[in-house]
């Protein structure tokens, strides 16, 4: 019952977070509908009462509708249109299923690697360690799992070809991962130059490794820096035997690793030193624990996470490998696991939900002429409002929870220099 | 200027923090105030500067009623404070810190007339005593000069009401006796003195009247010439409570810690530790004296395995530890309540179960194969809790959340639920009140009875011979001597911490 209780309490905040930035974006749709607008200014008593449109709205009311158009586009096209399910319930077909089941499958594809990425991120922050490089482990990861796949293709049976590919993206982005954690506990460099560094070396290795006319990852019919295309050598098999789907087993991989993830946090005396590292690393050292391996051990982990990711929609989702086949996911992961938490729970719900929001978005666009940035728009509004707890409480009216811990987990440890300051608890008077 | 605050009373969610608190300090008087922590002096104090606005309740200047919006309102009625964290700039001279915020002009641009600002500074150390140079920078004065900056900084502002907020907790002895001439000379002068404290022997010293707040309410008063420091601590405390824990004569068995020329190097990779040597045995209590800096830190982060030899020996029950890690030396059965436990001692931001396995994580029952017994680290942590009486909702409070005693009952209930062949307690009663520290100095006593050897590093002199079965008292990174317990007493102690040597001392 407390355990219930308290994860609603965790997820108060957030879920709040979204209604609110979702009535602030509201307003901007208001304020950037200029016909409507314009029209309110030239004469504002009609615009509220008279109504001279088609659709019988007064312009008022017009501009409330352009809203509720928009919005309800998002949600058409992150979860799907619930005209079509009745069709689909009514012939049965495989292809009305599919047209209505797509949506939906849609916003898991594209939540399966902000599933990782978003995993990749709170380990290695729970650890005390800023990974910003998940593009650059993400891209090295792919590249990888391209090579392994298409250098082995014909040599191996297929599924044995998908699972070398995979492991080979998710050592890769270990690696690659593994590196900075390396130079950070050895020689104190910070890891938030060296992951941002690594994404360029990432970037350019993978450019290299796609130039070139007798290249054998290169697509020869193409003349842009894309590898051959690896639809007919392997691919992650799909859970839904439909029509144009996607939806494949790496989601279902990237839901056991939030699991894994979890287990090792908080069950396995690794995740323990990990957490006591990242918290306080004078006191894991008082209690005896290796800060340096904490570090390399976190970093690599994460990376070898951003790296499946990789691995993953290369293989599975894409089937080619392209120079900005990351998507920028590393970067936003890092917004996403501090919507989370960084509890491997709430990754996995601020990853379907940043799904929704990328996927839908593509609709509402195109129904309703608003342009996708402001899906941009509304994901900063989100971070920035989880960021910002006491704003929400203050809009929201709600009180301050009593000796419960941070909303999201106190930020990760500054440069190694300056140990973090001792993280004052949110309500001293608790016990005495 | 007479003061009288008159049923004061501030609530915050949840706590009462004071409940109708009303005192009075004539002018020229030194108001002593007594409280454990928690009590409400703190609440009281910002009413009194005007940080906080009281929910009722009249504040009385020379029968006056000042209602302060703000300290800048209570600055201007005449109330000074000297916080217990000073508030100075470190990289100005002493006199622009004491002039900033009140600064003289000479002319129309607003040029800040500094000649003007030093004369009334030296001014005023001359008159109350106070020795300061004015044109040192204030990151270069020691603690104790910083304080009478402080002090003089509250007179620039023609303060008539001093409020010295636990004033002594940054000083040695020697700066506190200091500290306790110039309060006497402010009173001579005719300034309302508040001095608020936790320790009882310094307001029966220099005290005209004591107030004791307990719980947000006013315990009781005494007259420092008749009252006891017991009668004092029982009032503090609510109940009777134990000064100095009585302990029989200790019964000392073999060498467990061995110290011998010991050098170490601290963080500046200077020579902290140069040259100790110690012998603790099995079944008796050491305690190093000293005022602060003077090598203890680092000579227990040596012991503890936090840091290396420079040079010399150091075993523990027989192993060699000059060069350990503190994992081996907590494996052979080392119990450390370290000095700094907020930094080293807890993690904050997490739960009170995890804190008790901080360091046996690792160890079964804990865990197996690197995987948690959650059940048995519930089932222990519960114990913990019970056993040593911490005050907490439940395990999975953050440490964070608890009060100061409570979390260095956590950090002590860790270090002893395994059994223990030596501990090492740096400061283990640092801003612990009455209460507390008569419950970790049982327990410390209790474990000596039980064979570990103990060895204790505290600057409190309190302490120090209430505990201590030997002194051995630590001066610029050497034992300057060391005394049988019942031979000990302020005075040579005092001589030794000052850096006194009795003849190369007593070896142990």
């Amino acid at each position: 019952m407390n355990a219930v209780r308290n994860t609603l309490r965790r997820a108060a905040i957030p879920t709040l977070a979204v209604i609110t930035a979702l009535l602030v974006g509201a307003i901007v749709i208001i304020l950037t509908d200029f016909e409507s607008l314009s029209k309110i200014g030239q004469d504002p008593v009609r615009a509220l009462l008279s109504v001279d449109n088609v659709d019988g709205k007064t312009i008022f009311g017009g501009a409330i509708g352009g809203v509720i158009n928009a919005y309800s586009a998002l949600l058409t096209g992150a979860f799907g249109d619930p005209e079509r399910f009745k069709a689909a319930l009514a012939s049965g077909t495989p292809k009305d299923w599919a047209t209505a089941l797509r949506p939906i499958t849609e916003t898991l594809v594209a939540a399966m690697p902000y599933i990782f990425c978003g995993l990749a991120v709170a380990i290695s922050f729970r650890a005390g360690m800023f990974n910003i490089g998940g593009n650059g482990q993400v891209l090295l990861g792919a590249l990888a799992a391209t090579m392994v796949v298409i250098g082995l293709n014909g040599k191996v049976p297929s599924p044995v070809l998908l699972v070398l590919g995979i492991l080979g993206g998710a050592a890769a982005g270990g690696f690659w991962g593994f590196i900075p954690g390396f130079l950070k506990a050895r020689t104190g460099a910070h890891e938030v130059i060296t992951t941002i560094m690594m994404n360029y070396i990432a970037a350019l290795v993978v450019f290299f490794s796609l130039q070139g006319t007798n290249n054998w990852l290169r697509n020869p019919g193409s003349t842009s820096p894309i590898s051959r295309p690896m639809g007919p050598m392997t691919d992650v098999p799909n859970i839904l035997d439909l029509p144009n789907t996607r939806l494949d087993y790496g989601f279902v991989v990237a839901i056991l690793m939030a699991v894994a993830v979890s287990w090792l946090l908080f069950r396995t005396t690794k995740g323990f030193e990990l957490r006591a590292s990242g918290f306080a690393p004078f006191a894991a050292r008082y209690a005896g624990m290796s800060a340096g391996g904490s570090m390399m051990l976190a970093m690599a982990l994460s990376g070898g996470l951003a790296g499946m990711a990789g691995a993953f929609i290369v293989i599975g989702t894409v089937g080619q490998l392209s120079l900005d086949i990351h998507g920028n996911v590393g970067f936003n992961a890092i917004a996403l696991a501090l919507l989370a938490g960084l509890r491997p729970s709430g990754v996995v719900m601020a990853a379907l939900l940043f799904g929704a929001l990328t996927n839908g978005g593509k609709l509402m666009g195109v129904q309703s002429g608003i342009p996708f940035d402001l899906l941009s728009f509304i994901m900063a509004l989100v971070i920035m409002f989880v960021a910002a707890p006491g704003l929400i409480r203050g809009i929201w009216r709600i009180r301050q929870p009593r000796a419960v811990g941070p909303v999201t987990a106190p930020p990760a440890s500054p440069p190694a220099a300056t140990p973090p300051p001792a993280a004052p608890p949110t309500e001293p008077a608790a016990a005495s | 200027m007479r003061l009288e605050l008159r049923d004061i009373t501030k609530r915050f969610p949840g706590v009462l923090a004071n409940d109708r608190i009303s005192i009075q300090a004539d002018r020229g008087k030194v108001l002593g105030m007594l409280g454990e922590n928690g009590a409400g002096k703190t609440t009281l104090m910002n009413i009194l500067s005007g940080l906080y606005k009281p929910d009722s309740g009249q504040i009385l200047i020379d029968g006056e009623e000042k209602v302060f919006a703000d300290p800048v309102g209570a600055i201007r009625a005449g109330v000074g404070m000297v916080h217990q964290h000073f508030m100075l700039v470190p990289v100005f001279d002493v006199v622009e810190a004491v002039a900033l915020g009140a600064e003289t002009v000479k002319n129309a641009i607003g040029t800040f007339d500094r000649a003007a600002a030093r004369k009334r500074i030296v001014e005023l150390s001359e008159q109350y005593g106070l020795d300061v140079d004015p044109d040192a920078k204030i990151e270069s004065l020691p603690v104790g000069v910083r304080q009478r900056v402080e002090i003089i900084k509250a007179l620039y502002r023609h303060s008539d009401i001093l409020v010295l907020d636990e004033p002594s907790a940054v000083l040695t002895p020697l700066e506190t006796e200091e500290l306790f001439g110039i309060i006497r000379s402010l009173a001579a002068a005719g300034t309302t003195v508040i001095f608020i404290t936790h320790k009882l022997n310094e307001v029966l010293e220099v005290a005209d009247d004591i107030v004791v707040l307990r719980r947000g309410r006013v315990a009781g008063t005494a007259d420092p010439k008749t009252a006891t420091r017991q009668q004092l601590a029982n009032l503090m405390v609510g109940r009777d409570v134990e000064l100095i824990v009585p302990k029989g004569p200790a019964k000392p068995k073999d060498v467990v810690l061995h110290i011998e020329n010991a050098f170490v190097r601290d963080d500046r990779l200077e020579m902290a530790v140069k040259g100790v040597d110690l012998d603790v045995r099995a079944g008796e209590i050491v305690v190093i004296a000293g005022v602060q800096g003077n090598g203890q830190t680092e000579l227990v982060e040596a012991i503890t395995g936090l840091r290396s030899l420079d040079s010399g020996v150091m075993t523990i029950a027989g192993h060699h530890t000059e060069k350990s890690s503190p994992r081996q030396v907590s494996d052979l059965g080392v119990a450390h309540i370290p000095e700094d436990r907020g930094r080293d001692g807890l993690i904050n931001y997490m739960t009170i179960a995890e804190n008790y396995i901080l360091d046996s994580y690792h160890k079964q029952p804990y865990s197996k194969n690197g995987i948690f017994n959650l059940k048995a680290v519930r089932e222990r942590a519960a114990q913990g809790v019970k056993d040593f009486d911490i005050r907490t909702p439940s395990i999975d409070t953050y440490a964070g959340a608890l009060s100061g005693g409570n979390q260095q009952k956590v950090v002590v209930a860790r270090e002893f639920s395994v059994p223990v062949l030596l501990c090492v307690a740096a400061q283990p009663t640092r801003g612990l009140d009455v209460g507390s520290i008569e419950y970790i100095h049982r327990r410390l006593v209790e474990q000596r009875d039980a064979g570990a050897a103990i060895l204790i590093v505290s600057t409190e002199l309190d302490e120090v011979l209430a505990v201590g079965d030997r002194i051995a008292v630590m001066f610029d990174g050497k034992i300057s001597g060391i005394l049988d317990g019942d031979d000990a007493t302020y005075e040579n102690l005092g001589l030794l911490m000052g850096g006194a040597s009795f003849g190369g001392g007593v070896a142990a």
